[in-house]
């Protein structure tokens, strides 16, 4: 029971947080760190726990944006349409670029996922189905409560809040069956976990699938928040980034890094955002770029690895290990 | 061959042997340290940047902008390999990619920052104008990078293979601790790696930028040419990246000519999702 303490006081405060921090800015700010965490802790299940470090993760994100915007625009549907939809293109768009990038190991399967993603942005920005260069809209008046078109900020939260769950969820069972060991081991050595029998392979794009699927959800959710996408609010390199970042700061291959890393990334970039105005875009992206220098430098564990090891009683080894980018043997 | 096919072929030549530089740039770090710099487009945003800024100072054009980009770049080169890439080059893979990427981000919006994210270019006459060649229009800013670039490209070929510090470097690759036995200090040869590296993607971003706009963002699509020049000419290969480039160059000038400027980067990336598919170790690469 141990083990639930300290996601249940993470829960209640989470339930809490919109009563307690009731200004449209906090409600708006704290639906925000929640819809990233669903994004980065998406992202954390092949990039944490299976090593494998994609930055091509907006496809799947751009997937469930352009399905909700899609839904309403083209088909005048409810954008939670672009749940499902999403997820099925997802998972097949998964299906089709994991099964020859998955072969490729460490930087290179980075770059071609870049490679992915920048060649669906082109290819989107040229496609006047999908709105081309300008991007496809949501409701502007909601006809009714599925349009998920609401002013303030509030039901947002807990929509976001209770997919956050589920993510998370999916995650934690997922780390605790066999699937989450075999992804541990390829992360460790992928040569090693195949010597022993295990399918790598076919694990890792299971892993790619998953992942996908659940980030297209993250997509649905913040085009119906924002009411419209774009090839650069949906398809940009950074927002692949952003998750990568903010589990990395978090700690990739923990369950909570993920929201750690939006908890902490979120408010900086919205207060910097808010406090220098215009100008605060560049700047915020410059600290973003130290922060993860550093977390590189200094930190490849991320927050948690540190508080865990900090926390951890003495004579008694913390598993630091179950980190992505906590050191361990060859 | 009709001669306006001609222009495109000579156009993507020189063009390509800039992107041969920059790519060589990025394929002795790889090859010698086995780390991908996800920086390396900003490196060559940077060498714009600075042939803009002495441009700007100075008034004049690359033939003060190239050596000043090369020591500002070969100076960052060096302040990168002992502030970051020395302690990420032993760590997990996912701190070298956060670590090269965090150094993209920093570099890419602190530039934003200063210089906003406004189209800048060098006036059009910085070296000298149009001018006809055997028929076809050549742009002198052009011809002129491509020859220094196809030169500094063959330059560094020849250092890397012909002198005692190319052959040491190469020692470092091969086994740093034998090296290091020899008396060989692994530090020095990897840091002057990266001045090196650092410093023809200067070159090769001076050189651009008397025909290219200068805008924050330029890297991104850059570094994905270098990507794909590195991936198809092998790691650690300065010919192969040579070669590639020439390619790149000319596929991307053809793709713009018959289909049209705006599918020439997706051909290209295709291409390299293509190329990564069926040969990961490049074309001119050991399996």
């Amino acid at each position: 029971m141990r083990r639930l303490l300290w996601p249940s006081v993470a829960l209640a405060l989470a339930i809490a947080y919109p009563l307690l921090f009731s200004t449209p800015f906090q409600q708006r700010l704290g639906a925000l760190v929640l819809l990233y965490a669903i994004a980065a802790s998406a992202w954390n299940i092949v990039g944490g726990y299976a090593g494998q470090v994609s930055v091509g993760h907006v496809v799947f994100f751009g997937c469930g944006a352009y399905a909700a915007m899609g839904a309403y625009s083209h088909f005048a549907l409810s954008p939670l349409v672009g749940i499902p939809a999403g997820i099925a293109a997802s998972v097949a768009i998964a299906a089709v670029i994991g099964v020859p990038t998955l072969r490729l190991s460490g930087h290179y399967f980075s770059m071609a996922t870049i490679a992915v993603a920048e060649l669906v942005r082109l290819i989107v920005s040229d496609t006047d189905y999908l709105g081309g260069g300008v991007g496809l809209s949501g409701p502007t008046v909601p006809r009714n409560v599925f349009d998920l078109s609401f002013i303030s900020a509030l039901p947002y939260y807990y929509l976001f809040l209770t997919v956050l769950v589920l993510t998370l969820g999916i995650t934690w069972w997922m780390a605790d069956s066999r699937m989450g060991f075999y992804l541990r081991a390829i992360r460790d050595s992928e040569r090693a976990a195949r010597s022993l029998g295990a399918p790598a392979s076919r694990i890792k794009l299971y892993a790619f699938m998953l992942s996908a699927g659940l980030t297209s959800v993250s997509g649905t959710l913040y085009a119906a928040m924002f009411g419209f996408v774009d090839p650069e609010s949906g398809l940009g390199i950074l927002i692949s980034v952003k998750m990568l970042i903010m589990a990395a700061l978090g700690g990739a291959g923990l369950l909570f890094g993920p929201l750690v890393g939006a908890a902490i990334l979120v408010p900086l970039e919205e207060i910097s955002n808010n406090l220098l105005g215009g100008n605060g875009a560049g700047l915020t992206f410059i600290v973003y770029g130290a922060i993860i220098v550093l977390i590189a430098r200094f930190q490849p564990g991320g927050i948690l690895t540190l508080l865990m090891r900090l926390s951890a009683k003495p004579g008694k080894t913390p598993d630091i290990s179950s980190a992505a980018g906590a050191p361990h043997a060859p | 061959m009709s001669s306006i096919l001609v222009q495109v072929v000579v156009g993507g030549l020189l063009l390509g042997a800039v992107y041969a530089l920059f790519s060589s740039g990025l394929t002795l770090i790889w090859g010698m340290m086995n780390i991908v710099n996800f920086a390396h487009g900003d490196f060559v945003m940077l060498g714009m940047y600075v042939a803009f800024v002495i441009w700007k100072l100075f008034g004049s054009g690359p033939l003060l902008g190239a050596p000043a980009a090369a020591l500002v770049l070969a100076t960052l080169g060096i302040v990168v390999y002992f502030g970051l890439i020395r302690s990420i080059m032993k760590g997990p893979m996912l701190a070298q990619i956060l670590g090269t990427f965090g150094l993209a981000l920093l570099l890419r919006y602190a530039v934003f920052w200063w210089f906003g994210a406004n189209f800048l270019s060098l006036p059009e006459d910085i070296v000298g104008g149009t001018f006809d060649l055997f028929g076809i229009r050549i742009e002198a800013s052009r011809l002129l990078a491509g020859l220094v670039a196809l030169i500094v490209t063959g330059a560094l070929h020849v250092l890397l293979t012909r002198t005692t510090l190319g052959s040491k470097m190469l020692a470092v690759a091969e086994d740093s601790a034998a090296a290091q036995l020899m008396g060989i200090r692994p530090d020095t040869m990897q840091a002057i790696a990266w001045a090196i590296a650092a410093g023809v993607t200067g070159i090769a971003g001076a050189l651009i930028a008397t025909f290219f706009y200068v805008v924050p963002t330029v890297g991104e699509t850059l570094a994905i040419v270098a990507f794909v020049t590195v991936s198809l000419g092998g790691f650690g290969s300065v010919p192969g990246a040579l070669v590639a480039g020439l390619l790149i160059g000319v596929i991307e000038s053809l793709s713009a000519y018959w289909i049209g400027a705006v599918y020439k980067d997706i051909v290209v990336y295709a291409l390299f999702l293509g190329f990564l598919w069926f040969r990961p170790q490049g074309l001119m690469g050991k399996s």
